[in-house]
Protein backbone atom coordinates (compact mmCIF):
# COMPACT_ATOMS: atom_id res chain seq x y z
CA UNK A 1 0.00 0.00 0.00
CA UNK A 2 1.72 3.40 -1.06
CA UNK A 3 0.57 6.40 1.10
CA UNK A 4 2.49 10.10 1.73
CA UNK A 5 3.73 10.43 5.18
CA UNK A 6 5.87 12.22 7.24
CA UNK A 7 9.58 10.13 7.99
CA UNK A 8 8.29 10.33 11.80
CA UNK A 9 5.18 8.65 10.53
CA UNK A 10 7.20 6.35 8.58
CA UNK A 11 9.36 5.11 11.24
CA UNK A 12 5.96 4.82 13.23
CA UNK A 13 5.14 1.90 10.79
CA UNK A 14 8.26 0.56 10.91
CA UNK A 15 8.16 -0.16 14.12
CA UNK A 16 4.47 -1.15 13.91
CA UNK A 17 5.24 -3.67 11.36
CA UNK A 18 8.31 -4.88 13.30
CA UNK A 19 5.49 -5.78 16.00
CA UNK A 20 7.80 -4.13 18.26
CA UNK A 21 6.21 -5.25 21.95
CA UNK A 22 7.69 -2.49 24.36
CA UNK A 23 8.07 1.10 22.94
CA UNK A 24 8.75 3.33 26.17
CA UNK A 25 9.53 7.13 25.04
CA UNK A 26 9.96 11.01 26.29
CA UNK A 27 8.90 13.21 23.52
CA UNK A 28 10.99 15.63 22.08
CA UNK A 29 11.00 18.09 19.04
CA UNK A 30 11.28 17.10 15.95
CA UNK A 31 10.63 13.11 17.05
CA UNK A 32 7.07 13.98 18.71
CA UNK A 33 4.98 12.39 16.19
CA UNK A 34 6.76 9.14 16.19
CA UNK A 35 5.92 8.26 19.35
CA UNK A 36 2.41 10.16 19.24
CA UNK A 37 1.55 7.69 16.04
CA UNK A 38 2.52 4.96 18.27
CA UNK A 39 0.38 5.52 21.37
CA UNK A 40 -2.37 5.85 19.00
CA UNK A 41 -1.84 2.66 17.31
CA UNK A 42 -1.43 0.99 20.75
CA UNK A 43 -4.73 2.60 22.19
CA UNK A 44 -6.64 1.51 19.30
CA UNK A 45 -5.01 -2.07 19.47
CA UNK A 46 -3.47 -2.49 16.48
CA UNK A 47 0.05 -3.10 17.76
CA UNK A 48 0.29 -5.57 20.88
CA UNK A 49 3.00 -4.02 22.38
CA UNK A 50 3.17 -2.11 26.15
CA UNK A 51 3.50 2.12 25.56
CA UNK A 52 5.35 3.17 28.29
CA UNK A 53 5.70 6.73 29.13
CA UNK A 54 8.52 7.59 30.80
CA UNK A 55 10.26 10.93 33.18
CA UNK A 56 13.38 10.90 30.97
CA UNK A 57 15.09 9.34 28.00
CA UNK A 58 18.01 7.86 30.22
CA UNK A 59 14.48 5.98 31.74
CA UNK A 60 13.35 5.51 28.04
CA UNK A 61 16.33 3.79 27.16
CA UNK A 62 16.78 1.57 30.82
CA UNK A 63 13.00 0.68 29.96
CA UNK A 64 13.95 -0.49 26.75
CA UNK A 65 16.87 -2.35 27.93
CA UNK A 66 15.01 -4.20 30.47
CA UNK A 67 12.15 -5.44 28.67
CA UNK A 68 15.15 -6.28 25.83
CA UNK A 69 16.58 -8.35 28.26
CA UNK A 70 12.99 -10.09 29.17
CA UNK A 71 12.69 -10.73 25.31
CA UNK A 72 10.33 -8.24 24.24
CA UNK A 73 11.40 -6.24 21.25
CA UNK A 74 11.16 -2.97 22.34
CA UNK A 75 11.59 0.55 20.59
CA UNK A 76 12.06 4.05 21.32
CA UNK A 77 12.99 7.10 19.27
CA UNK A 78 14.79 10.51 20.62
CA UNK A 79 16.53 13.53 19.54
CA UNK A 80 19.75 15.83 20.09
CA UNK A 81 19.75 16.60 23.83
CA UNK A 82 16.95 13.49 24.49
CA UNK A 83 19.81 11.07 23.04
CA UNK A 84 22.80 13.02 25.12
CA UNK A 85 20.32 12.27 28.10
CA UNK A 86 20.46 8.41 26.99
CA UNK A 87 24.57 8.50 26.68
CA UNK A 88 24.87 6.19 29.96
CA UNK A 89 21.96 3.46 28.92
CA UNK A 90 23.04 3.70 24.89
CA UNK A 91 26.46 1.82 26.60
CA UNK A 92 24.34 -0.20 28.81
CA UNK A 93 22.05 -1.33 25.70
CA UNK A 94 25.27 -2.10 23.77
CA UNK A 95 27.30 -4.02 26.54
CA UNK A 96 24.54 -6.13 28.05
CA UNK A 97 24.18 -7.02 24.22
CA UNK A 98 20.43 -6.28 23.96
CA UNK A 99 19.10 -5.70 20.65
CA UNK A 100 17.04 -2.29 21.24
CA UNK A 101 16.28 -0.60 18.14
CA UNK A 102 16.00 3.23 18.31
CA UNK A 103 15.24 6.07 15.61
CA UNK A 104 17.18 9.39 16.07
CA UNK A 105 15.82 12.32 14.19
CA UNK A 106 19.41 14.44 13.80
CA UNK A 107 18.74 17.43 15.75
CA UNK A 108 21.68 19.90 16.38
CA UNK A 109 23.05 20.25 19.58
CA UNK A 110 21.62 23.08 22.21
CA UNK A 111 22.92 25.67 23.01
CA UNK A 112 22.04 27.93 21.77
CA UNK A 113 18.35 26.12 21.39
CA UNK A 114 17.11 24.92 18.38
CA UNK A 115 15.27 22.37 16.90
CA UNK A 116 17.20 21.99 13.14
CA UNK A 117 18.99 19.47 11.74
CA UNK A 118 22.92 18.46 12.26
CA UNK A 119 24.50 14.87 13.04
CA UNK A 120 26.37 15.84 15.84
CA UNK A 121 24.08 14.13 18.07
CA UNK A 122 24.26 10.96 17.02
CA UNK A 123 28.07 11.25 16.16
CA UNK A 124 28.57 12.12 19.68
CA UNK A 125 27.14 8.29 20.42
CA UNK A 126 29.90 6.94 17.62
CA UNK A 127 31.85 4.79 19.84
CA UNK A 128 28.62 3.74 22.59
CA UNK A 129 28.61 0.03 20.68
CA UNK A 130 25.33 1.06 18.88
CA UNK A 131 25.31 0.05 15.13
CA UNK A 132 24.09 3.57 12.86
CA UNK A 133 22.33 4.33 9.60
CA UNK A 134 21.54 7.22 7.96
CA UNK A 135 18.47 7.32 5.86
CA UNK A 136 18.23 9.35 2.75
CA UNK A 137 14.46 8.99 2.10
CA UNK A 138 10.91 8.20 4.14
CA UNK A 139 10.99 4.91 2.39
CA UNK A 140 14.14 3.95 3.51
CA UNK A 141 13.11 4.93 6.89
CA UNK A 142 10.46 2.73 7.32
CA UNK A 143 12.80 -0.27 5.82
CA UNK A 144 15.94 0.12 8.18
CA UNK A 145 13.97 -0.13 10.92
CA UNK A 146 12.59 -3.22 9.95
CA UNK A 147 15.81 -4.31 8.59
CA UNK A 148 17.42 -3.10 12.19
CA UNK A 149 15.62 -5.67 13.72
CA UNK A 150 16.59 -8.26 11.90
CA UNK A 151 20.87 -7.48 12.04
CA UNK A 152 20.48 -6.26 15.83
CA UNK A 153 18.92 -9.35 17.07
CA UNK A 154 21.27 -11.90 14.94
CA UNK A 155 23.81 -10.27 16.34
CA UNK A 156 22.77 -8.78 19.49
CA UNK A 157 23.88 -5.62 18.77
CA UNK A 158 21.13 -2.65 19.30
CA UNK A 159 20.85 0.04 16.21
CA UNK A 160 20.10 3.77 15.53
CA UNK A 161 17.67 4.63 12.26
CA UNK A 162 18.98 8.26 12.04
CA UNK A 163 17.19 10.46 9.59
CA UNK A 164 17.22 14.69 9.44
CA UNK A 165 15.46 16.96 11.27
CA UNK A 166 12.02 18.16 8.92
CA UNK A 167 14.49 17.58 6.14
CA UNK A 168 12.49 14.09 6.48
CA UNK A 169 10.77 13.82 9.90
CA UNK A 170 8.49 16.67 9.28
CA UNK A 171 8.18 16.41 4.95
CA UNK A 172 5.65 14.05 3.06
CA UNK A 173 6.87 11.56 0.58
CA UNK A 174 5.34 8.81 -0.95
CA UNK A 175 6.04 5.26 0.94
CA UNK A 176 5.37 2.20 0.11
CA UNK A 177 3.72 0.56 3.53
CA UNK A 178 4.83 -3.51 3.05
CA UNK A 179 2.04 -6.32 3.92
CA UNK A 180 2.07 -7.51 7.77
CA UNK A 181 2.67 -10.97 6.36
CA UNK A 182 5.55 -10.44 3.87
CA UNK A 183 7.30 -8.55 7.15
CA UNK A 184 6.49 -11.42 9.53
CA UNK A 185 8.16 -13.78 6.54
CA UNK A 186 11.14 -11.61 6.69
CA UNK A 187 11.40 -10.84 10.64
CA UNK A 188 10.84 -13.33 12.60
CA UNK A 189 10.15 -13.41 16.46
CA UNK A 190 12.69 -12.19 18.91
CA UNK A 191 13.58 -15.39 20.82
CA UNK A 192 17.35 -15.10 22.69
CA UNK A 193 19.24 -17.83 23.76
CA UNK A 194 19.46 -15.86 27.38
CA UNK A 195 16.67 -13.72 29.12
CA UNK A 196 15.37 -12.49 32.53
CA UNK A 197 13.41 -15.58 33.11
CA UNK A 198 12.08 -16.11 37.17
CA UNK A 199 12.00 -19.96 36.24
CA UNK A 200 15.52 -19.59 35.29
CA UNK A 201 17.40 -17.45 36.78
CA UNK A 202 20.62 -15.24 35.42
CA UNK A 203 22.11 -12.36 36.57
CA UNK A 204 22.73 -9.86 33.51
CA UNK A 205 25.67 -7.23 33.76
CA UNK A 206 27.23 -8.33 37.10
CA UNK A 207 30.56 -7.39 38.90
CA UNK A 208 32.94 -8.88 35.73
CA UNK A 209 36.89 -8.20 36.90
CA UNK A 210 39.54 -7.85 34.50
CA UNK A 211 39.82 -11.54 33.67
CA UNK A 212 36.41 -11.16 31.82
CA UNK A 213 35.74 -8.06 30.27
CA UNK A 214 38.13 -7.87 27.82
CA UNK A 215 36.81 -10.93 26.09
CA UNK A 216 33.12 -9.29 26.59
CA UNK A 217 34.38 -6.18 24.47
CA UNK A 218 36.32 -8.48 22.00
CA UNK A 219 32.95 -10.44 21.12
CA UNK A 220 31.50 -7.24 20.42
CA UNK A 221 34.10 -6.10 17.79
CA UNK A 222 33.59 -9.24 16.12
CA UNK A 223 29.65 -8.76 15.94
CA UNK A 224 30.33 -5.43 14.52
CA UNK A 225 32.41 -7.39 11.92
CA UNK A 226 30.27 -9.49 11.24
CA UNK A 227 27.24 -7.08 11.03
CA UNK A 228 29.59 -5.49 7.81
CA UNK A 229 28.12 -8.79 5.95
CA UNK A 230 25.06 -9.07 7.60
CA UNK A 231 23.68 -5.92 6.57
CA UNK A 232 24.67 -6.38 2.95
CA UNK A 233 23.19 -9.94 3.27
CA UNK A 234 19.99 -9.01 4.80
CA UNK A 235 19.47 -5.90 2.32
CA UNK A 236 19.68 -8.05 -0.25
CA UNK A 237 17.01 -10.33 1.18
CA UNK A 238 14.86 -7.23 1.83
CA UNK A 239 15.45 -6.43 -1.73
CA UNK A 240 14.39 -9.98 -3.36
CA UNK A 241 11.32 -9.27 -0.99
CA UNK A 242 10.00 -5.99 -1.02
CA UNK A 243 12.08 -4.58 -4.21
CA UNK A 244 14.15 -2.41 -2.99
CA UNK A 245 17.77 -3.45 -2.17
CA UNK A 246 19.98 -1.78 0.74
CA UNK A 247 23.89 -2.18 1.07
CA UNK A 248 26.16 -0.56 3.64
CA UNK A 249 27.01 2.06 1.05
CA UNK A 250 25.22 3.39 -1.99
CA UNK A 251 27.03 4.70 -5.32
CA UNK A 252 25.06 6.80 -7.92
CA UNK A 253 27.48 7.25 -11.12
CA UNK A 254 30.37 6.36 -8.96
CA UNK A 255 31.99 3.25 -12.32
CA UNK A 256 33.79 5.22 -14.22
CA UNK A 257 34.32 8.62 -12.10
CA UNK A 258 37.15 10.82 -11.45
CA UNK A 259 35.46 12.80 -8.64
CA UNK A 260 33.48 11.37 -5.98
CA UNK A 261 31.07 13.28 -3.46
CA UNK A 262 31.64 11.16 -0.14
CA UNK A 263 28.36 12.18 1.86
CA UNK A 264 25.50 10.78 4.15
CA UNK A 265 21.37 11.42 4.69
CA UNK A 266 19.54 13.80 3.09
CA UNK A 267 22.41 15.38 1.65
CA UNK A 268 23.73 12.55 -0.35
CA UNK A 269 19.98 12.46 -2.11
CA UNK A 270 20.45 16.33 -3.13
CA UNK A 271 23.96 15.56 -4.29
CA UNK A 272 22.63 13.35 -7.22
CA UNK A 273 20.62 16.61 -8.46
CA UNK A 274 24.14 17.63 -8.46
CA UNK A 275 25.67 14.69 -10.11
CA UNK A 276 23.48 14.87 -12.86
CA UNK A 277 23.95 18.50 -14.05
CA UNK A 278 27.51 18.70 -13.45
CA UNK A 279 27.73 15.51 -16.06
CA UNK A 280 25.67 17.30 -18.24
CA UNK A 281 28.80 19.75 -18.33
CA UNK A 282 31.14 16.92 -19.30
CA UNK A 283 32.67 15.92 -15.76
CA UNK A 284 33.02 12.44 -14.35
CA UNK A 285 31.18 12.81 -10.71
CA UNK A 286 29.73 10.30 -8.73
CA UNK A 287 28.58 10.11 -5.39
CA UNK A 288 29.47 7.05 -2.12
CA UNK A 289 26.74 7.54 0.16
CA UNK A 290 27.84 5.87 3.51
CA UNK A 291 24.62 4.73 4.75
CA UNK A 292 25.73 2.68 7.94
CA UNK A 293 28.15 4.38 9.79
CA UNK A 294 28.90 1.70 12.71
CA UNK A 295 30.27 -0.54 11.64
CA UNK A 296 32.11 1.43 9.08
CA UNK A 297 32.28 -0.06 5.86
CA UNK A 298 36.36 0.56 5.45
CA UNK A 299 36.38 -2.45 3.10
CA UNK A 300 33.62 -1.05 0.35
CA UNK A 301 35.23 2.66 1.10
CA UNK A 302 38.72 1.51 0.06
CA UNK A 303 37.45 -0.14 -2.75
CA UNK A 304 35.49 2.98 -4.13
CA UNK A 305 37.12 5.89 -3.36
CA UNK A 306 40.79 4.37 -4.32
CA UNK A 307 39.29 4.25 -7.96
CA UNK A 308 38.80 7.89 -8.39
CA UNK A 309 41.26 11.12 -8.70
CA UNK A 310 39.87 13.21 -6.12
CA UNK A 311 37.33 12.42 -3.74
CA UNK A 312 35.56 15.11 -1.47
CA UNK A 313 33.86 14.61 1.44
CA UNK A 314 30.86 16.68 2.92
CA UNK A 315 29.80 16.47 6.76
CA UNK A 316 26.96 17.91 8.18
CA UNK A 317 28.77 17.75 11.26
CA UNK A 318 31.83 19.04 12.99
CA UNK A 319 34.31 17.31 15.99
CA UNK A 320 35.54 20.67 17.33
CA UNK A 321 39.63 21.01 17.02
CA UNK A 322 39.43 18.37 14.56
CA UNK A 323 37.07 17.94 11.33
CA UNK A 324 34.16 16.80 9.76
CA UNK A 325 33.78 13.27 11.27
CA UNK A 326 32.80 11.10 7.95
CA UNK A 327 35.77 13.00 6.60
CA UNK A 328 37.90 11.64 9.67
CA UNK A 329 36.62 7.87 8.95
CA UNK A 330 37.60 7.96 5.35
CA UNK A 331 40.99 9.30 5.50
CA UNK A 332 41.60 6.56 8.46
CA UNK A 333 40.30 3.98 5.88
CA UNK A 334 42.03 5.22 3.15
CA UNK A 335 45.56 5.93 4.94
CA UNK A 336 47.15 2.16 4.29
CA UNK A 337 45.85 2.48 0.83
CA UNK A 338 48.96 3.08 -2.22
CA UNK A 339 46.34 4.52 -4.64
CA UNK A 340 44.69 6.59 -2.53
CA UNK A 341 43.28 10.45 -4.30
CA UNK A 342 43.31 13.48 -2.46
CA UNK A 343 40.19 13.72 -0.56
CA UNK A 344 38.82 17.21 0.69
CA UNK A 345 36.62 17.82 3.63
CA UNK A 346 33.89 20.33 3.32
CA UNK A 347 31.63 21.04 6.46
CA UNK A 348 28.21 23.07 5.67
CA UNK A 349 25.17 22.77 6.94
CA UNK A 350 25.07 22.80 10.98
CA UNK A 351 21.97 23.55 12.78
CA UNK A 352 19.95 23.02 9.50
CA UNK A 353 21.02 25.73 7.36
CA UNK A 354 19.95 24.62 3.98
CA UNK A 355 22.27 22.83 1.19
CA UNK A 356 21.00 22.86 -1.63
CA UNK A 357 21.69 21.86 -5.38
CA UNK A 358 23.76 24.85 -6.03
CA UNK A 359 25.84 24.95 -3.08
CA UNK A 360 26.97 21.31 -4.03
CA UNK A 361 27.67 22.50 -7.13
CA UNK A 362 29.59 25.33 -5.88
CA UNK A 363 32.11 22.67 -3.57
CA UNK A 364 32.54 20.35 -6.37
CA UNK A 365 33.93 23.45 -8.55
CA UNK A 366 35.61 24.68 -5.87
CA UNK A 367 37.35 21.52 -4.94
CA UNK A 368 38.03 20.53 -8.42
CA UNK A 369 40.64 23.67 -8.70
CA UNK A 370 42.81 22.83 -5.62
CA UNK A 371 45.21 19.91 -6.29
CA UNK A 372 45.57 18.98 -2.43
CA UNK A 373 43.50 19.91 0.64
CA UNK A 374 45.26 22.80 2.59
CA UNK A 375 43.74 22.51 5.87
CA UNK A 376 41.44 19.93 7.52
CA UNK A 377 37.86 21.86 6.83
CA UNK A 378 37.00 23.81 4.34
CA UNK A 379 33.75 25.68 5.21
CA UNK A 380 30.85 26.46 3.17
CA UNK A 381 27.51 28.09 3.57
CA UNK A 382 28.95 30.54 6.47
CA UNK A 383 29.19 34.03 7.00
CA UNK A 384 32.65 34.93 7.63
CA UNK B 1 13.73 -26.63 39.86
CA UNK B 2 17.06 -28.11 40.48
CA UNK B 3 20.36 -25.49 40.75
CA UNK B 4 23.33 -26.05 38.70
CA UNK B 5 26.07 -24.37 40.50
CA UNK B 6 30.09 -24.57 39.59
CA UNK B 7 32.21 -27.01 42.08
CA UNK B 8 34.47 -24.22 41.66
CA UNK B 9 35.06 -20.65 39.97
CA UNK B 10 35.05 -20.90 36.29
CA UNK B 11 37.41 -19.34 33.92
CA UNK B 12 36.76 -18.79 30.29
CA UNK B 13 39.83 -20.03 28.31
CA UNK B 14 38.72 -18.25 25.38
CA UNK B 15 35.71 -16.34 24.38
CA UNK B 16 34.40 -18.76 21.94
CA UNK B 17 33.41 -20.79 25.37
CA UNK B 18 31.66 -17.34 26.64
CA UNK B 19 28.25 -16.66 26.32
CA UNK B 20 27.33 -12.93 23.89
CA UNK B 21 26.35 -11.40 26.58
CA UNK B 22 27.63 -10.29 30.32
CA UNK B 23 24.99 -13.02 31.70
CA UNK B 24 25.88 -15.32 35.03
CA UNK B 25 25.75 -19.02 33.64
CA UNK B 26 24.80 -20.03 37.23
CA UNK B 27 22.09 -19.52 39.97
CA UNK B 28 24.00 -16.25 42.06
CA UNK B 29 22.87 -17.48 45.07
CA UNK B 30 26.63 -19.02 44.14
CA UNK B 31 28.21 -15.50 44.95
CA UNK B 32 27.88 -15.56 48.20
CA UNK B 33 28.40 -11.60 49.73
CA UNK B 34 28.35 -12.10 53.58
CA UNK B 35 32.25 -12.14 53.53
CA UNK B 36 31.90 -8.23 52.45
CA UNK B 37 30.43 -7.68 56.34
CA UNK B 38 32.39 -5.47 58.82
CA UNK B 39 30.05 -5.05 61.56
CA UNK B 40 27.94 -8.13 62.26
CA UNK B 41 23.66 -7.99 63.81
CA UNK B 42 23.23 -10.24 66.19
CA UNK B 43 19.15 -10.60 66.94
CA UNK B 44 18.73 -10.05 70.66
CA UNK B 45 15.59 -13.14 70.66
CA UNK B 46 14.65 -11.81 74.77
CA UNK B 47 14.30 -8.65 73.44
CA UNK B 48 12.92 -9.00 70.29
CA UNK B 49 8.98 -8.42 70.19
CA UNK B 50 8.13 -10.20 66.03
CA UNK B 51 7.29 -7.00 64.52
CA UNK B 52 9.31 -7.93 61.26
CA UNK B 53 10.19 -4.25 60.85
CA UNK B 54 13.97 -5.66 59.93
CA UNK B 55 12.53 -8.14 57.75
CA UNK B 56 10.62 -5.40 55.71
CA UNK B 57 13.26 -3.01 55.58
CA UNK B 58 16.48 -5.45 55.04
CA UNK B 59 17.70 -3.84 51.23
CA UNK B 60 19.73 -7.78 50.02
CA UNK B 61 16.18 -10.04 51.87
CA UNK B 62 18.88 -11.71 54.08
CA UNK B 63 16.66 -11.73 56.97
CA UNK B 64 13.75 -14.37 56.84
CA UNK B 65 10.63 -15.55 58.97
CA UNK B 66 10.50 -18.55 60.57
CA UNK B 67 7.56 -19.06 62.23
CA UNK B 68 7.65 -20.28 66.21
CA UNK B 69 5.73 -20.93 68.87
CA UNK B 70 5.65 -18.61 71.74
CA UNK B 71 3.14 -18.94 74.56
CA UNK B 72 0.75 -21.05 72.52
CA UNK B 73 0.88 -17.99 69.71
CA UNK B 74 2.45 -18.22 66.48
CA UNK B 75 4.93 -15.54 65.91
CA UNK B 76 7.61 -14.37 62.72
CA UNK B 77 11.02 -15.47 64.04
CA UNK B 78 13.62 -13.33 62.15
CA UNK B 79 16.95 -14.92 61.12
CA UNK B 80 20.05 -13.42 59.54
CA UNK B 81 21.65 -14.98 56.64
CA UNK B 82 25.06 -14.38 57.08
CA UNK B 83 25.97 -15.90 53.60
CA UNK B 84 24.32 -12.72 51.96
CA UNK B 85 24.38 -9.81 54.95
CA UNK B 86 26.56 -7.42 54.55
CA UNK B 87 26.46 -5.56 57.44
CA UNK B 88 24.80 -2.31 56.43
CA UNK B 89 22.91 -1.29 59.54
CA UNK B 90 19.67 -0.62 58.25
CA UNK B 91 17.99 -3.68 60.42
CA UNK B 92 19.66 -2.36 63.90
CA UNK B 93 19.25 1.36 62.94
CA UNK B 94 14.91 0.34 61.93
CA UNK B 95 15.02 -2.00 65.11
CA UNK B 96 11.81 0.24 67.26
CA UNK B 97 13.17 -2.01 70.71
CA UNK B 98 16.81 -1.79 69.85
CA UNK B 99 17.30 -5.85 69.78
CA UNK B 100 19.29 -6.19 67.20
CA UNK B 101 23.41 -5.69 68.62
CA UNK B 102 26.33 -5.41 66.98
CA UNK B 103 29.72 -7.34 66.77
CA UNK B 104 32.67 -6.26 65.04
CA UNK B 105 33.89 -9.32 62.34
CA UNK B 106 36.90 -10.87 62.86
CA UNK B 107 37.57 -10.27 66.52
Amino acid sequence: MRKPMIGNHAVSWGATLSRVQVIAAYPITPQTQVVELLSEICAEKKLDAKFIKVESEHSAMAACIGASAAGARSFTATSAQGLALMHEMLHWASGARTPVVMANINRAMSPPWTIWTDQNDSLSQRDTGWMQVYCQNNQEVLDSVIQAYKVSEKLLLPTMVILDAFVLSHTMEVVDVPDQDKVDKYLPPFKPEYKLDPEDPHAFGGLTGPDGYFELRYEMQEAMEQAKSLWEKTGKEFGEMFGREYGLVETYKADDADFLIISSATIASTARVAVDRLREGGMKIGILRIRVFRPFPVERVREIVSSVKKAMVIDRNISFGASGIFYQEVKAAMYNVSNRPPIFGIVTGLGGRDVGVKDIIQMVEDVDRMDSPRSDIIFKGVRI
Amino acid sequence: MEKKQPDKKVIFKSVKEMPPMPVSLYDVSYNKTGTWRNVRPVINYGKCTYCMICWKFCPEAAITLEPVVIKGKEKPKPVINYDYCKGCGICWTECPVDAIETQEEGK
